[in-house]
C-alpha cells in the first residue's frame, strides 16, 4: 500500500501533504492537488518566510510544527509559479530532519 | 456538504463493529470526553480514501492489541459537522485533519495521528504506531480484550 496512488487518474502526490522548497527560500506545506503550465497547486496550505521579520521559527523549527501539530492551512488554494518551484517532498519525509539533499 | 447516509452508514459501522462508541451530537461528546478521565482515543472517521483504504483497517489492527485505551470513540468529519467540531475542541492545538486519531489521557493530548502520517503507509505501520502509544499511555489502566 505504500506509496500507493489512492486517487486513480493523478499524479502520485495528489492529495498528499508535501512540503515545496521554493527558489527564493520560502517553503510551502499543504495538500498536492496537481502541477499546471501555471505552477503546482497546493490546497490547505501554510508557508514559511525566512524574509520576513518576526519569525520565530527557522524553516526546519517551522516544518517540524507542521509535522506535530498539523498544517496551520493559511490559505484553501495557493499556485506557486514553475520559477519558484524548487524540490517537492513529501512532508513526512522531514519526520527525522531534512531529507538529503535539503 | 454530508454525504448520503447510505454511502456513509458502511464506514460507520467499520468503525463501531470494533466496539468503538461513535458520537454525534455535541451533548454525546461532551459526556463522553468532558469528564477527562482516563485513556480515550477518539477516531476521526472521513469519506476520503487513505481513511478507507489506511486508517480504518489500521484502527481495527491497532485494536486487537491486548493493551488499549479505556475508552473509544469516533466522529465523522463531513458528515456530522457539529460534533466532529466539537470533539476537535478536546484537542484544539492539533490543527483538524481527518482522518486522525487522538489520544488523550486525563483529557490532555499524548498521541495525536494526523491524516499526513497516514496517507501513503501501510495499515500495519499505522497500527504499529498506535500500538506504540497504548503500550506507552495505556499500560496500567488499558482496557485487555479477552484474551
Amino acid at each position: 500500500m505504500s506509496g500507493a496512488v489512492f486517487h486513480p487518474g493523478h499524479e502520485e502526490l495528489h492529495g498528499v501533504a508535501v512540503v515545496v522548497e521554493g527558489a527564493s527560500g520560502r517553503t510551502w506545506v499543504g495538500r498536492y492537488h496537481e502541477r499546471t503550465p501555471s505552477g503546482v497547486v497546493l490546497h490547505d496550505a501554510a508557508s514559511h518566510d525566512p524574509a520576513v521579520p518576526g519569525g520565530e521559527l527557522d524553516r526546519d523549527g517551522w516544518i517540524a510544527r507542521q509535522l506535530k501539530f498539523g498544517i496551520r492551512a493559511e490559505r484553501k488554494l495557493v499556485v506557486i509559479p514553475p520559477a519558484e518551484v524548487g524540490r517537492i517532498t513529501r512532508l513526512m519525509a522531514w519526520e527525522e530532519g531534512p531529507p538529503a539533499g535539503a | 456538504m454530508p454525504y448520503s447516509e447510505m454511502m456513509v452508514k458502511p464506514m460507520r459501522e467499520e468503525v463501531t463493529r470494533l466496539g468503538v462508541q461513535e458520537l454525534r451530537t455535541v451533548a454525546d461528546v461532551d459526556a463522553a470526553l468532558g469528564p477527562g478521565e482516563g485513556t480515550a482515543l477518539v477516531f476521526v472517521n472521513s469519506i476520503c480514501g487513505c481513511a478507507a483504504g489506511m486508517a480504518r483497517p489500521a484502527l481495527t489492527l491497532a485494536l486487537q492489541h491486548r493493551v488499549r485505551p479505556q475508552h473509544l470513540y469516533t466522529v465523522f468529519a463531513g458528515q456530522d459537522l457539529d460534533a466532529a467540531a466539537r470533539a476537535r475542541s478536546y484537542f484544539a492545538d492539533y490543527q483538524p485533519s481527518s482522518p486522525s486519531v487522538a489520544l488523550l489521557r486525563d483529557g490532555e493530548v499524548v498521541h495525536f495521528v494526523h491524516r499526513h502520517m497516514i496517507e501513503g503507509r501501510s495499515p500495519e505501520t499505522i497500527a504499529a504506531g498506535l500500538i506504540a502509544a497504548f503500550d506507552k499511555y495505556c499500560s496500567k489502566e488499558g482496557v485487555a480484550k479477552s484474551e
